[in-house]
């Protein structure tokens, strides 16, 4: 009985708490959001990250139900909720502009969701007191928003979508009205705060350093679709296509041909000089390959390497800046190219190098990406 | 000197926009029929207006008509506002935004007398209706709607939308996002839009001429005929009294909103200064 189809296939709905299918909006023909599919585990923190305009706050919008999809269903618990108005969903979001009532107190912000509920009064109270307790506001609670900073705002925004209890948080740019050295005190105090509550949460940001310290997951988009969703960590080492190698960090790409594809290497000829990589990729022969690698993992030597074959670019110091942990170097390759380079201080006096020596730039097979789309 | 010059052109135009309010307020108080010749200080004009039915019926009749059209003006000016803002794809939108907007730019005259012949040629068909409140209601009110909706679409358009949606997301039904959040916000902006179309109905002039009947005579009406036949201190009485009332109330008004103002921004300060701090510390 147990094993029956039925109950399995419930089993597995259940798994997915959010889940997206075949999602697209458009506006006059032009696709916002264009054929977006995404499942959300319970109690994950997922960041919606892209430049502006690519549809991030799009796709929030019809998770909080502001938007209807064109084409395609939103689940929440195996629940189809992609035409409930918004009213009825158990699901909260924070306005980039906190949107807070200004003729309400503090008090009353949060407590103006629970009295839709009808929740009896004393209840109200002691949510509010505990929501106020959670934000750290509870001296503020008389005060009316346009007497409390920017900060506190935002706080109290958060607490007014958590007093509801909802089974999903929407954030969209939830530190963009902050200015930038409150948000990284921000950010933490946000993050704790999003997994003391234990909600699931799909917040929305153009600042790639804001999603990858606040999600468990982030999907990377561009033009209304996912280039890719992944751990930060994930995103950030093996992108997967040139656009997120770009987008996400700074990286060195050279465009080049595949020579040699073996299951457990492969090498990648291009102008600037050949790469061998640790992996192989499952391409053709001289089909275009591009190499991506971040500029801390290129070390930098004066004297030639045993080995120079591979992985090796010589060329002349362009710039250098000397940030106290690292520096940051730019090196003239003789092809043309600019090459970035990150090094770590691990040393107190590590050798620096100057402006208009030749050195040469190495790195090691598993730091090398190669990217074919 | 430039600045002397300054004050010279200041001083004649406010000489000039008040002088002749002066005049009509001192000679309110001259104790002499001759309008010109200053004969004595006196109260007794006004206790003579106290006992003019004429006067005061009419008082009471600009008052009810102004009454209901500002209330009347107010409700339909929300209403196209609303279907402007909030709508921006229907139908015959432009015509409808250009027929908001033409009250306020055809000519009174052509207004009044327009809405004359429509009412006689409605008498004339349906019997109904006769000229007087009803018809000065409904001619004031056409006006009076177009400076409402002005007023009342201004304020709706720099509204932050998220406000609208943020309470519809904690679970209000679309009639209890209007009066728990919308209303509210807009209070004060209905509030004007009142106060000017009250002011706008109680000193009308040119479409009541047309508008008005037999026994509905409006004060302003009753003020001009009178001075028409020749110049009276008991209208200068009447306009004192009207002068009186409306200084007094605009001044509490703006007094209050700037009061209003620097409260607010005085608490904006503190709260900027107070989160520096927590930031420092
Ligand atoms: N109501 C609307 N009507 C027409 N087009 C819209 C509407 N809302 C969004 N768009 C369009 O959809 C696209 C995606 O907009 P969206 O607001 O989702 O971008 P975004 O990723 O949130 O950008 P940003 O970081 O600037 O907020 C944009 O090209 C925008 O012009
Ligand atoms: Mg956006």
């Amino acid at each position: 009985m147990a094993n029956s189809p039925a109950s399995a296939a419930a089993k597995v709905d259940d798994s997915r708490f959010v889940r997206i299918d075949r999602l697209t909006k458009r506006f006059d023909e032009v696709a916002a959001v264009d054929d977006v599919s995404l499942d959300i585990e319970k109690g994950e923190i997922f960041a919606l990250l892209g430049s502006s305009g690519c549809g991030k706050s799009t796709l929030l919008r019809m998770l909080a139900g502001f938007e209807t999809p064109s084409v395609g269903s939103i689940y929440l618990e195996g629940n189809d909720i992609a035409k409930m108005p918004p009213y009825e969903r158990p699901i909260n979001m924070m306005f980039q502009s906190y949107a807070l009532f200004p003729h309400l107190t503090v008090w009353e912000n949060i407590a103006f969701g629970l009295k839709r509920d009808n929740m009896p009064t004393d209840q109200i109270a002691e949510r509010v007191e505990t929501m106020l307790n959670i934000v750290k506001l509870k001296p503020y609670a008389k005060r009316k928003p346009h007497q409390l900073s920017g900060g506190q705002q935002q706080r109290v925004a958060l607490a007014r979508c958590l007093a509801k209890s909802p089974k999903l948080l929407l954030l969209d740019e939830p530190l963009g009205a902050l200015d930038r050295k409150l948000r990284e005190q921000t950010q933490f105090e946000l993050h704790n705060i999003i997994k003391k509550v234990g909600v699931t949460c799909v917040l929305v940001t153009h600042d790639q350093e804001e999603a990858m310290t606040m999600a468990d997951r982030i999907a990377v988009m561009s033009e209304g679709r996912f280039k890719q969703v992944g751990k930060p960590n994930e995103i950030y080492e093996t992108p997967s296509c040139r656009f997120v190698a770009d987008f996400i960090g700074n990286v060195n790409m050279f465009g080049g041909t595949l020579e040699v594809d073996q299951p457990d290497h492969c090498v990648i000829d291009t102008m600037h000089g050949k790469f061998y990589l640790d992996h192989g990729i499952t391409g053709t022969q001289d089909m275009p390959v591009s190499v991506a690698v971040r500029p801390e993992k290129i070390n930098l030597q004066r004297d030639p390497p045993a080995d120079p074959q591979y992985n090796c670019l010589r060329g002349e110091i362009a710039d250098s800046g000397y940030f106290g942990s690292f520096s940051l170097y730019r090196m003239n390759l003789a092809s043309g190219m600019k090459l970035q380079i990150q090094i770590t201080h691990t040393e107190r006096h590590g050798e620096l190098f100057q402006r208009g020596e030749t050195v040469f730039a190495t790195c090691a097979p598993d730091s090398l990406v190669a990217l074919t789309t | 000197m430039e600045s002397r010059i300054g004050k010279f052109w200041l001083g004649a135009g406010y000489v000039f926009l008040y002088l002749p309010i002066l005049t009509l307020i001192v000679f309110s108080f001259n104790d002499s029929k001759m309008v010109t010749l200053w004969g004595g200080f006196t109260f007794k004009w006004y206790g003579v207006i106290a006992h003019d039915t004429e006067v005061v019926d009419g008082f009471l009749l600009s008052l009810k008509v102004a009454l209901m059209t500002a209330s009347a003006s107010v409700c339909l000016g929300m209403l196209a506002a609303f279907a402007m803002v909030r709508y921006k794809s229907f139908f015959g939108r432009t015509a409808f935004s250009a027929h908001i907007n033409a009250p306020l730019v055809v000519p009174e005259v052509i207004t009044g007398l327009s809405l004359l012949l429509f009412f006689v040629l409605c008498q004339r068909l349906f019997g109904m209706p006769e000229r007087g409140v009803f018809t000065i209601w409904a001619g004031h009110t056409s006006v009076g709607m177009a400076y409402a909706a002005v007023v009342i679409q201004s304020r709706l358009l720099e509204m932050d939308k998220s406000l609208e949606e943020a309470a519809m997301d904690l679970g209000c039904r679309p009639f209890q996002v209007f009066y728990l959040v919308t209303f509210p916000m807009i209070a004060q902006a209905l509030m004007s839009a009142w106060l000017l179309t009250f002011t706008i109905s109680l000193d009308d002039v040119v479409a009541t001429a047309f508008l008005s009947g037999p026994g509905s005579t409006t004060l302003p009406i009753v003020i001009l005929s009178r001075a028409r036949l020749g110049l009276n201190p008991t209208v200068n009485a009447i306009a004192t009294i009207t002068v009186a009332v409306v200084a007094v109330g605009v001044l509490a008004g703006s007094l209050w909103l700037n009061r209003q103002e620097r409260k607010r921004a005085a608490e904006q300060a503190a709260a900027y200064r107070e989160g520096t701090l927590a930031l420092a510390s």
